[in-house]
C-alpha cells in the first residue's frame, strides 16, 4: 500500500514541480498519438467511403479485411514496420527507424482500420434513400460525400476517439520502431514501462497518471464537440 | 398541343429475372400535373427515377426540353433544374431552416438570396414558426413540409413528387394535399406525381397513366380515365367498384339493355353491338340508394318484392334514373367521410353514401333497398 501512496506523492511532485523531462514525454506522446489520429483520420475515412458506397466484387472481402485490422496486434505492426524501415529493408533509406515519425507511420497503420472501420458502419447505418435524396437535390459527388460524412458526424466523432485512445495507449509499435530513445522517441507508455522494470514505482504511476490526464482531456474536447448542443 | 418538356421513347429497365419497366412512348406537357397510378411494384418509382436523371435505362431516350439525355454523361446539371420529394422526408440533421436552404447552397446561392427565398416558402408551406427547429423533433406532416419547401425553393422545372402523402395520417394528408393543390395551381410548375391513391389523382392531376408490371396500361385526361377505363384492370384501379360481364340483348335509339344474369338486365347508353358480350362498369358514388317503404309510388306489391331482386319498371316514372334494382345490404362499411354500402341484387353492387344518409334510411345489414342509377353513369368496356 505505501507503495501506491508514495508512487502518487512521487507523481504530483513532478507534475507540480513540472518536470522537464517528463512534459517532453508528454508532449511527445500527444504529438505522435495525435498525428497518426489525424493521419488515419483521412485514410480510413476515404477508404471507409469508398468501401461504404461502391459496388465491386471482392468488396465484402475488403471489409471483413478492414474489421479484422481494427483489432491488429500493436506488436505485429512493429514488427512489420521495423522490417521495412530497417537499415537494408525496403524502405531503409529513408532512415526513419527509431525517430518519432517512424512512430506515427506505425500508429497510423494501427488506427487507420478504425477509423475506416467504424467509418463504413456509420454510413451504412445512414437510410440508403438519402443519398438518392442528396443528388436529388442537385449535389455533386463530392457535396454528396460531404453531406453524408455531415449526417454521420456523431459516430464519426466516436471513431475518432476510439482511434485516439488505441493509439496513445499502445506500447509495443512505439516500442519497436522508436526504440524508446531518452528525449528522442521516449512516449509515456514506454517510460512507465521502462520506470516499472527499474522499480521505479513512484514515477510509472507518475506517467500514467499523465496519460489518463492526456487521454481524457484530449476525449472531453472531442465529446464535446460530439455532444455541441444541437437545434431543439 | 402545349411545349413538350420530357419525352420518353422506348424505354426499358431490366431487373435480374424481367423486365421491370417497358414504356414505349410517354410525353409531359409543360406545367401539366401527370400522375402515374398503380399498385406496389408496377415500377412507377423506377420510371420516376429514371425520368429525374437518378438512375440510367438498359434502353430508349428520353428527351429534355427536346434534347436526348446522355445518361453516361455528368447528369449534374440536369439534376438541378429538378426537384424530388420522396415518401420519407429524408431530412439532415439540422434546422428546418438549414433544410430548406440545402439545395441553394449546394448551387452556392449568395446568403441574402437563400434567406429571402427559404422564407418566402417556409411562409407559403406554414412552417415559419419551425425555422430555428431540429429537423429531429418535426412531426410527419410538418417534416414532410419542410421536404417539399426544400424542393419548392429550388424553382425546379419539373418537381416529382414519389408518394408524398403515403405516410402522413389523415388529417395532415388532407391539409397539405390542399396546399399543394393552391401551390401547383398557382406556379403552374410541371408536376409528375406517383401515387397508389385514386383520390389524390383526382385532386391533383391533369391527366393519369394507369401502370401496371412496367406498363402503361392507359393514359389521358383524368376524368376520361377514371370514365371510361379500356379494360377491367384499369377500371379496378380507377375504383370502378362494381365490374360486371354480361351481354347486350336489346338496343334501340342508343340505348341499350345488357343481361347481367338471369332476370337482371341494366339500361345503358353507347354505340354496341346487340349480342355482343361487354363489361358493365359502374362508380359507387354513382348509385343512389332509396327505402322501399318511404317510397310507395316506384314500390311494387308484396308478392313481387318477395322475390329476390327485379328490375323494377314502375308505370309512373318519377326519375331520371333508368335503372331501378331491389336488392339486399349485404355490409355497411365506414369509409372514414363516407360508407360503403354492399348489396346483393342477384349480382353485387357497391354504393357510397354518407353518414347522414345511412341514419337517415337507417341503412342495415340485411335490409331490403332500392338502388338507383342512370344509363348515363353506366360505362360499358366490349370485349
Amino acid at each position: 500500500m505505501d507503495l501506491i501512496w508514495e508512487g502518487i506523492r512521487k507523481a504530483f511532485e513532478l507534475l507540480i514541480h513540472r518536470d522537464r523531462e517528463v512534459l517532453e514525454i508528454t508532449l511527445l506522446s500527444l504529438r505522435v498519438s495525435g498525428l497518426a489520429t489525424i493521419g488515419s483520420l483521412f485514410l480510413g475515412v476515404s477508404i471507409g467511403t469508398f468501401l461504404a458506397l461502391s459496388r465491386f466484387p471482392g468488396r465484402r472481402l475488403w471489409i471483413t479485411l478492414i474489421n479484422t485490422g481494427m483489432g491488429l496486434p500493436p506488436v505485429v505492426v512493429g514488427l512489420f514496420v521495423t522490417i521495412l524501415l530497417w537499415r537494408n529493408g525496403p524502405l531503409g533509406f529513408f532512415h526513419l527507424l527509431y525517430t518519432p515519425t517512424a512512430m506515427v507511420i506505425a500508429q497510423t497503420i494501427l488506427a487507420t482500420p478504425i477509423m475506416a472501420g467504424l467509418t463504413i458502419a456509420a454510413i451504412q447505418h445512414l437510410n440508403p434513400k438519402l443519398r438518392l435524396q442528396i443528388l436529388a437535390l442537385g449535389a455533386s459527388r463530392c457535396q454528396m460525400v460531404w453531406l453524408l460524412l455531415k449526417e454521420a458526424r456523431l459516430p464519426l466523432l466516436a471513431a475518432i476517439m476510439a482511434s485516439f485512445g488505441g493509439v496513445i495507449s499502445e506500447v509495443g509499435a512505439s516500442m519497436m520502431v522508436g526504440g524508446n530513445i531518452k528525449g528522442q522517441t521516449r512516449v509515456l507508455t514506454t517510460a512507465t514501462v521502462l520506470e516499472t522494470s527499474r522499480g521505479e514505482f513512484g514515477m510509472a504511476i507518475a506517467l500514467s497518471i499523465l496519460l489518463f490526464l492526456l487521454t481524457f482531456s484530449v476525449n472531453l474536447t472531442l465529446t464535446l464537440l460530439q455532444q455541441r448542443e444541437r437545434p431543439k | 398541343m402545349k411545349e413538350v418538356i420530357l419525352e420518353v421513347r422506348n424505354l426499358q429497365v431490366l431487373g435480374d429475372k424481367q423486365t421491370i419497366l417497358d414504356v414505349p412512348k410517354l410525353q409531359v406537357e409543360m406545367g401539366e400535373t401527370l400522375a402515374f397510378l398503380g399498385p406496389n411494384g408496377a415500377g412507377k418509382t423506377t420510371l420516376l427515377q429514371v425520368l429525374a436523371f437518378l438512375q440510367s435505362p438498359h434502353e430508349g431516350t428520353v428527351f429534355f426540353k427536346g434534347l436526348p439525355v446522355d445518361y453516361k454523361k455528368n447528369l449534374l446539371p440536369l439534376r438541378r433544374s429538378l426537384a424530388v420529394v420522396f415518401q420519407e422526408p429524408l431530412l439532415f440533421d439540422t434546422t428546418v431552416f438549414e433544410n430548406v436552404a440545402s439545395g441553394l447552397k449546394l448551387r452556392r446561392a449568395s446568403r441574402q438570396e437563400i434567406y429571402e427565398k427559404v422564407f418566402i416558402w417556409l411562409e407559403r408551406l406554414g412552417i415559419s414558426h419551425l425555422a430555428n427547429r431540429s429537423a429531429r423533433t418535426l412531426s410527419g406532416g410538418e417534416a414532410q413540409r419542410t421536404s417539399l419547401a426544400r424542393a419548392f425553393v429550388l424553382n425546379p422545372q419539373i418537381l416529382f413528387l414519389d408518394e408524398p402523402f403515403a405516410a402522413l395520417d389523415s388529417p395532415s394528408r388532407e391539409a397539405l394535399i390542399e396546399d399543394i393543390e393552391h401551390i401547383l395551381r398557382e406556379t403552374h410548375t410541371t408536376t409528375i406525381l406517383v401515387t397508389h391513391d385514386r383520390s389524390e389523382v383526382l385532386r391533383l392531376a391533369d391527366r393519369v397513366a394507369i401502370m401496371d408490371r412496367g406498363k402503361i396500361l392507359q393514359m389521358g385526361r383524368t376524368d376520361e380515365v377514371f370514365n371510361h377505363p379500356i379494360n377491367e384492370t384499369v377500371a379496378a384501379f380507377v375504383g370502378i367498384e362494381t365490374v360486371l360481364p354480361g351481354k347486350v340483348v336489346e338496343g334501340r335509339e342508343g340505348t341499350f339493355l345488357v343481361k347481367i344474369s338471369e332476370g337482371h338486365t341494366i339500361e345503358t347508353i353507347g354505340n354496341l353491338r346487340v349480342g355482343g358480350d361487354v363489361l358493365v362498369c359502374l362508380r359507387p358514388e354513382q348509385v343512389t340508394l332509396e327505402t322501399l317503404e318511404r317510397d310507395p309510388g316506384t314500390c311494387r306489391s308484396e308478392g313481387r318484392e318477395k322475390k329476390d331482386s327485379i328490375l323494377l319498371r314502375p308505370e309512373k316514372i318519377t326519375s331520371s334514373a333508368r335503372n331501378r334494382i331491389k336488392g339486399r345490404i349485404l355490409r355497411v362499411v365506414p369509409q372514414g367521410l363516407y360508407y360503403k354500402v354492399i348489396l346483393d341484387c342477384g349480382f353485387p353492387l357497391t354504393s357510397f353514401v354518407t353518414k347522414h344518409s345511412v341514419e337517415a334510411l337507417n341503412l342495415k345489414e340485411g335490409r331490403s333497398i332500392l338502388a338507383t342509377f342512370k344509363a348515363t353513369a353506366v360505362h360499358i368496356i366490349p370485349k
